[in-house]
């Protein structure tokens, strides 16, 4: 295969990724590539950067690229702002979802499925043909259709909250999400309902990064690649296999220093190239 | 376009209706002394006793000092420099719109106000006060069938003396503060409106007040009467070119309402503010008041106060008959060094009178917004009720937003209650909105929207969605 094949059967390709969040460096150095179809898991103690890497692709203004690139089909991602990346089909579920009083839920994705329609160049949605479609994917997460006239986040569970990303993944129909430890805070049933979703939506061209701390979701999500995120680097990639590896041992050989045992599952970290 | 650039631009947009009319004007030279006054009632032709209201209210607005109590830095205005009266010329009585100067139907058509009534979309009946007069009022003839008098507060001194001579004064005595008084002695034009018993008025009435003149005061003067079972909605709107000067609004309006009639009042108000330093500006210190005077009346103040470089206005309630509502619903909004002081009072004197207060604060840059309210139930007043709701939103750190409700409670059965909320538009909502697609501009805009939401529903519809408009183009340039 040649190298601009590859580089065109990539979603995302980040290379050698610097970031800082006040002045502090965080991100050192990351690599991942990203294919079409492809569900790729990041693991890794908490403070190691997962959440700085999800917001860096979304481009949270409070988090400084300092040196190396990130491609999003071929396209330089750090030159777009937020809103444009989201428009191009990014869609980070955050995993502290924030609330805005006095806008209902539905006049909010209503107003943002517009914004990428518009800048797809596709008619916008009136509000009835909006409801048939939040409608169907409110039963695919198992959501309360009453929750789509309160206030956005408002007051919602952390359950409620999570399952409201989905909702608003479901709707804006990305081609690459990024879900930031969705299964926080989650009890087992609503963690089940919650991957369910995320599998009906998995297929085709879409991608996902989930973010997760405990292997317990990728039981129900299962990834085609694992990787573990430490002190801002990707220090091990391997299969779902490795993530029960991870679960065994935990995260403390990463301060060790020490690999664990080398397992069947293990993989060439990727270089750089 | 980074959100640096995205900002800048937006901060860079101005005052849309900044624009001077050059026409050419009727004045008299600045300053303000008796000779003056009867200059005014001279020019307009006005009756002795208008005269002597005029002058009693000065020679009690001469013992009196500038107010210091609000909570706003303002500078000292120089009475004597200030032109007290100023009329687009030639000044000669209007038979129809036909004879109106090209020049100002322009200018109103430029501010979105089109005085041909042909060409207006929406029901509603305008009169445009231009500087100190009533440049023309649409409608009349259709509202005269009906027996609604509505018209420029001048004409209505001339044709209907009765009603003014019993009214003017009997809500806001000119005794009652330093800018009332000094309405009440110079006061040039505005609007007047009867309905009589059991009329309930067909279209909105509207004043549009445009200060065009350099170094004049706009002294306007409004009284609405609704008489037995009627009701009126009332709209007035408000623009000044931009100049590096502080131009004083001192306004009075006074509002009646007899047994079981309704007056709801809405007012956008968006003088010229100043500019991002804080430079110029309108002064726009009114007075505002309603008296509910029968039984079951009601009276419900809606405003939007985008403009100015400093606000203060206090529209009240006065609930005498029993039974009777008083409803003040208000967005004010502050930026760059805007200063608003605004709130309600409420008198509670009838029985089972109840009044709902709902205050929406939004500051902006360096603005900074006080809402100042009081809740005063007296002693006969049994069974009184009131809500009070003033919420305060935050864009940025070096804006301010302070509240005083005061409340006090004569009569042991009445019910207050009072709520506040303080909150902020954080980055990370602003963010939150980028993810999902949508821009910072949109994202604030949606925010403030639904913050003021419970405030605009109470507006006449096609007001509601231009003050929302107001309120993005007001609030362009405030994030950052
Ligand atoms: N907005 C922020 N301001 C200051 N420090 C931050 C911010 N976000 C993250 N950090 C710091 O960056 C490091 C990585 O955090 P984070 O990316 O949230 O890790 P994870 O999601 O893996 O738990 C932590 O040390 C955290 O304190
Ligand atoms: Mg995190």
């Amino acid at each position: 295969m040649s190298e601009n094949e590859k580089e065109g059967s990539m979603i995302l390709e980040v290379n050698d990724l610097h970031a800082s969040v006040e002045d502090t460096p965080i991100l050192r150095g990351l690599n991942l590539n990203v294919k079409p179809g492809e569900v790729h898991a990041i693991m890794g103690p908490n403070g190691s950067g997962k959440s700085t890497f999800a917001n860096v692709i979304a481009g949270h203004e409070d988090y400084a690229v300092d040196s190396g690139s990130v491609l999003y089909n071929g396209i330089d991602l750090l030159d777009l702002s937020p809103e444009e990346r989201a428009c191009e089909g990014i869609f980070l579920a955050f995993q502290y979802p924030v609330s805005i009083p006095g806008i209902s839920n539905a006049y909010f994705l209503r107003s943002a499925l517009n914004a990428v329609r518009r800048y797809r160049e596709e008619s916008e949605v009136d509000a009835v043909d909006f409801l048939q479609l939040v409608r169907s994917k409110m039963a695919l997460v198992g959501m309360d259709e009453k929750l789509l006239q309160r206030s956005v986040n408002d007051g919602f569970s952390g359950g409620e909250k999570k399952r409201n990303e989905i909702l608003q993944m479901a709707v804006l129909d990305p081609k690459l999400a990024i879900l930031d430890e969705t299964d926080s805070g989650l009890d087992i049933d609503a963690l089940r309902i919650v991957a369910e979703g995320v599998n009906a939506l998995r297929g085709g061209d879409r991608s996902f990064i989930v973010v997760t701390h405990y292997q317990r979701l990728l039981d129900y999500i299962v990834p085609d690649h694992v990787h573990v995120l430490s002190q801002g680097q990707i220090v091990r990639s391997g299969d779902k296999t490795l993530a029960h590896e991870l679960e065994r041992e935990g995260y403390s050989w990463l301060d060790s220093g020490d690999k664990p045992k080398k397992s069947e599952a293990d993989q060439k970290v990727q270089e750089a190239s | 376009m980074s959100e640096a650039e995205e900002l800048q631009k937006l901060a860079d947009k101005e005052y849309e209706f900044g624009f001077v009319t050059d026409v050419e004007a009727d004045s008299i030279p600045p300053g303000l002394d008796e000779d003056t006054i009867r200059e005014i009632v001279k020019r307009k032709g006005e009756p002795d006793w208008l005269l002597e209201f005029r002058l009693k209210a000065f020679r009690h607005w001469q013992t009196m000092e500038d107010p210091a109590w609000a909570k706003v830095k303002k500078n000292t205005v120089n009475y004597q420099d200030l032109i007290y009266y100023s009329a687009p010329k030639p000044k000669k009585q209007l038979d129809s719109l036909d004879e109106v100067d090209p020049e100002l139907l322009e200018t109103f058509e430029k501010l979105g106000i089109s005085l041909e009534e042909q060409k207006r979309l929406s029901n509603v009946a305008v009169d445009a006060v231009f500087d100190s007069v009533s440049v023309a009022t649409t409608f009349s003839d259709k509202l005269a069938e009906l027996g609604i008098i509505f018209g420029s507060f001048s004409d209505a001194v001339k044709e209907h003396p009765d009603l003014i001579k019993k009214y003017l004064g009997s809500v806001v005595p000119y005794t009652d503060n330093f800018y009332s008084a000094l309405n009440a002695a110079v006061f040039s034009d505005g609007s007047f409106c009867y309905i009589p018993k059991g009329v309930a008025c067909p279209m909105e009435l509207s004043t549009y007040f445009r200060i065009n003149a350099a170094g004049t005061g706009q002294f306007e003067r409004t009284l609405i009467v609704a008489d037995e079972k009627s009701t009126v909605s009332y709209l007035e709107g408000c623009t000044a070119p931009m100049r590096d000067e502080n131009q004083l609004h001192a306004a009075v309006v006074e509002l009646v309402a007899l047994e079981d009639a309704t007056i709801k009042y809405s007012t956008v108000q968006n003088w010229y503010p100043g500019d991002a330093d804080g430079v110029g500006g309108i002064y726009n210190f009114v007075t505002k008041r309603g008296l509910c005077k029968g039984d079951r009346s009601k009276i419900s103040w809606t405003q939007v106060e985008t403009g100015s470089a400093i606000t203060w206005k206090y529209p009240s309630c006065i609930l005498q008959g029993d039974d009777s509502i008083g409803e003040f619903y208000s967005v004010a909004l502050t930026n760059n060094h805007q200063q608003a002081d605004t709130g309600t009072k409420m008198v509670h004197l009838g029985k089972r009178t109840r009044s709902t207060i709902i205050s929406k604060g939004i500051s902006a840059g360096q603005g900074q917004n006080t809402y100042r309210g009081l809740v005063d139930v007296k002693k006969n007043a049994e069974d009184a009720r009131n809500f009070s709701q003033c919420d305060s939103m935050l864009l940025g750190d070096r804006c301010g937003a302070h509240t005083f409700p005061y409340v006090e409670v004569r009569n042991p059965s009445a019910k207050v209650e009072h709520e506040a909320t303080t909150s902020k538009i954080g980055e990370d909502q602003i963010f939150y909105c980028n993810q999902r697609g949508i821009s910072t501009e949109d994202a604030i805009s949606m925010i403030v929207n639904g913050f003021c939401k419970e405030v605009f529903s109470e507006l006449p519809m096609e007001f509601a969605v231009e003050a929302q408009k107001l309120l993005a183009v007001s609030l362009e340039g405030s994030v950052g």
